[in-house]
């Protein structure tokens, strides 16, 4: 069966022990999260957790199955890979040399990321936008010494008027 | 009213309609243990020999009634001993609530004395569970765990409440119970594809399991059964809801299940499964499971639904609902062909056990002719539960008390003492000298209560299911399963102040089986069982329905 990538939405009550409880059910069902975001949400009462999986259409179904039943879940959706609004952050500290630092410079402007710290030994950039977008700067970055980066993982919306309460189709 | 947050607890379980509970006393939970004394007369409190016995027996309370079992324990090993029997009830979808206490807030985090953190280690095995922060929420998460324990699927809930919780000073107010939410009906465009299904089909066949015995649909399986003129087979879970001798039923299929009814599962061209997960015992490797059979898959936990084997019609909603609208709706149907076949598979299954002399079989035939049919029939874990559960003849609903999911040895005995308080009938429990070794210290909960259970130990002297494995497939490498143990039974009995009996054969049981019963407390018979007999049919590892072991002769076959 075809695996493909999906990007789940969730709405969690804002509580303590919350986000354990979901990460517990994909360890204890055997799947394997690539990205997890938390944060707050437009009422306080929610954390919207947003989480990228590869998987089967089998495994889809199952997991979001298995999220409704948690009683500290609201509301799970399956965004559509093609079709919603998706962001990553990435910070990446690259090494700054005399012989490479135009070239970092350069660099930066052509992936439209942006330079948030500067000093003699180091260079630190912030990029943003999709994953593919990100994997190439970090793919191109890799000519430079990376010192130390991280990514955040994707949060993301639907397009158009809609919220995660309206009607979805899983 | 103003309360302390051990009367409120107490207080809510009342207003919850508890009447009984099953615990173990510690320091932790001192102060809800001063208010049940307050309250004995609405609240009778079991005191067990072992936390684990008193979840079992918590555990028997729910499965032999349907109502919520409730456990307490102490923080720490009072809470951990609860474990094994919480993950019991979890795989079985058991309604249970346990309620733990634990140390001061002001002391969690700290690796105090008997801190243990109960929340995280039952995490996997609860519905839910709540931690207590605050004596404000306290009654509010003793309803909303009462009423999950009971919704939809049920399943255990956990509460975890720290001391100081416990002492502190809110107000009460008495509430009525809360309802769960009924489980939502199902379409007629479902029913329509099923009836199309039925149409196309020559040989179904009803799997159902203990979401039927939780619905109590054993009649309407019936009638839906011969509107489609289909037979009937269950998972070890589904037992008792249906009375063993209906015509249509072959009872429990699987792994160690009856011969007809599991090679008729793999024949059928239609299986209709109701309440049930496809696990890997009823089913034989899922991979393989009935590949050419249309599935219907009727359960209230959408999750269930293709989790392990994928089906052509899954539809989640209440399975009664579904049963009588299709029993309107189905055409009646005519499968001559089909019920020959079956009948062919019952005979061949009676020529193969039929005559010959096995004791297993003439243990179980004797308690079912002498049991009122009210008994309830509890379990241990191995070749002797097996036995029961193809053997028995079930008469009542909810007379089979088992460890399905799990598979816990250790559970019978709790659990027949849980059944006898909470129906007020004597229990029969069917357990191996192995299981028995794990649970024996409760014989001093039902002397204490004077509880009506009479335990018959098959004892092959052997960890006999495990060994089986061995012969079977490990070359008679009998690795650990011998059990060479000197323990006089029948002493222990009266060590303990039960009535103790021994048996050897076919005679000798029935007659001390008739005393036994009689004994109004706890009595033990201790029979002697051949180590070398087997539990049959049998399927082999990674094999299917088609090519079940049915003789000790077939075995060497499996070897090759
Ligand atoms: C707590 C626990 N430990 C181990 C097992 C594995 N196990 C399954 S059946 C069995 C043998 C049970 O022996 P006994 O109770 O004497 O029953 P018999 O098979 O001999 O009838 C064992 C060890 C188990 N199911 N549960
Ligand atoms: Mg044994």
């Amino acid at each position: 069966m075809p695996r493909n990538k999906i990007i789940i939405a969730i709405y969690v009550d804002n509580q303590y022990g919350v986000l354990s409880r979901v990460t517990a059910m994909f360890t204890r069902r055997g799947y394997n999260i690539d990205s997890l975001t938390v944060g707050e949400t437009e009422s306080p009462e929610y954390s919207r957790i947003t989480i990228t999986l590869t998987a089967e259409k089998n495994d889809k179904d199952q997991v979001v199955s298995q999220l409704r039943k948690l009683y500290n879940v609201k509301k799970v959706i399956v965004l559509s890979t093609e079709d919603c609004i998706k962001r990553e952050l990435l910070l990446i500290k690259v090494r700054n040399t005399e012989q490479q630092h135009a070239d970092i410079v350069e660099a930066t402007n052509i992936f439209r990321t942006k330079i948030i710290d500067f000093t003699d030994e180091a260079i630190s950039i912030e990029a943003t936008g999709d994953s593919q977008k990100i994997d190439a700067f970090i793919e191109y970055m890799k000519k430079f010494e990376i010192i130390e980066m991280c990514r955040t993982g994707i949060v993301a919306l639907d397009r158009g008027g809609t919220n995660i309460w309206s009607e979805h189709e899983d | 009213m103003k309360m302390t947050g051990a009367q409120i607890l107490v207080e809510t379980l009342i207003e919850q309609g508890v009447d009984t509970v099953f615990g173990f006393p510690g320091g932790m939970v001192v102060d809800i243990y001063d208010k049940l004394y307050d309250k004995q007369d609405k609240i009778k409190h079991i005191l067990t020999a072992h936390e684990e016995g008193a979840v079992h027996s918590a555990d028997g309370y729910a499965r032999a009634t349907g109502k919520t079992g409730v456990v307490i324990a102490t923080s720490g090993p009072g809470a951990t001993n609860l474990v094994t029997g919480i993950a019991t009830a979890y795989l079985d979808s058991i309604p249970l609530v346990a309620i733990t206490g634990n140390v001061r807030n002001s002391m969690i985090g700290r690796d105090s004395f008997q801190e243990i953190d109960i929340t995280g280690i039952t995490l996997p095995i609860t519905k839910h569970n709540f931690f207590v922060h605050k004596v404000s929420k306290l009654a509010d998460v003793v309803r909303k765990a009462f009423e999950l324990a009971q919704s939809g699927r049920p399943g255990p809930v956990l509460i975890d409440i720290p001391k100081d919780v416990q002492e502190a000073v809110f107000d009460f107010k008495k509430q009525p119970v809360k309802k769960p939410d009924p489980i939502p009906c199902c379409d007629d465009e479902d029913i329509n594809k099923a009836v199309k299904l039925i149409k196309e089909s020559k040989r179904p066949y009803i799997y159902f399991g203990g979401g039927a015995v939780r619905t109590s649909i054993g009649e309407d399986i019936i009638k839906l059964a011969d509107k489609l003129d289909a037979v009937i087979g269950c998972s070890m879970m589904g037992l008792s809801e249906i009375p063993s001798d209906s015509p249509r039923f072959l009872g429990m299929q699987g792994m160690h299940g009856r011969f007809a009814s599991s090679v008729a599962l793999a024949k059928a061209d239609l299986i209709i499964a109701l309440g049930v997960r496809f696990s890997d015992r009823a089913t034989g490797k899922t991979e393989k499971f009935s590949l050419s059979a249309t599935k219907i898959h009727v359960d209230c936990d959408r999750a269930e639904i293709g989790k392990n084997v994928p089906v052509d019609l899954g539809i989640c909603c209440d399975i009664k609902d579904f049963v009588d609208r299709l029993i309107k709706a189905a055409p009646q149907r005519k499968n001559t062909e089909w019920i020959k076949k079956v009948e062919q598979l019952k005979q061949r299954e009676a020529d193969a056990y039929e005559g010959l002399p096995f004791l297993p079989r003439d243990t179980i035939n004797i308690i079912s002719d002498n049991i009122k049919p009210d008994t309830r029939l509890v379990t241990d874990v191995g070749q002797h539960q097996c036995w029961a559960a193809q053997f028995f003849k079930f008469r009542k609903k909810r007379t089979w008390i088992t460890s399905g999911g799990l598979g816990t040895m250790g559970f019978g005995l709790g659990a027949a003492i849980g059944s006898s308080i909470a129906t007020n009938t004597r229990s029969v429990l069917i357990t191996g000298d192995g299981s028995f070794g794990m649970c024996l210290n409760e014989l001093a909960t039902a002397v204490t209560y004077n509880v009506p259970v009479t335990i018959v130990i098959f004892n092959n002297h052997a960890l006999g299911m495990v060994r089986q494995w061995q012969k079977v497939f490990f070359d008679g490498r009998y690795s650990n399963t011998t059990l060479d143990r000197k323990t006089d039974f029948v002493k222990l009995a009266q060590a303990f102040g039960a009535k103790g009996f021994k048996a050897t054969d076919k005679k000798s049981f029935e007659e001390a089986f008739k005393k036994a019963y009689k004994v109004k407390g706890p009595a033990i018979i201790d029979l002697t069982i051949k180590t070398d007999s087997l539990v049959l049919p049998m399927l082999k590892p990674g094999g299917t329905f088609n090519n079940l072991i049915l003789r000790r002769e077939d075995i060497s076959d499996a070897e090759k």
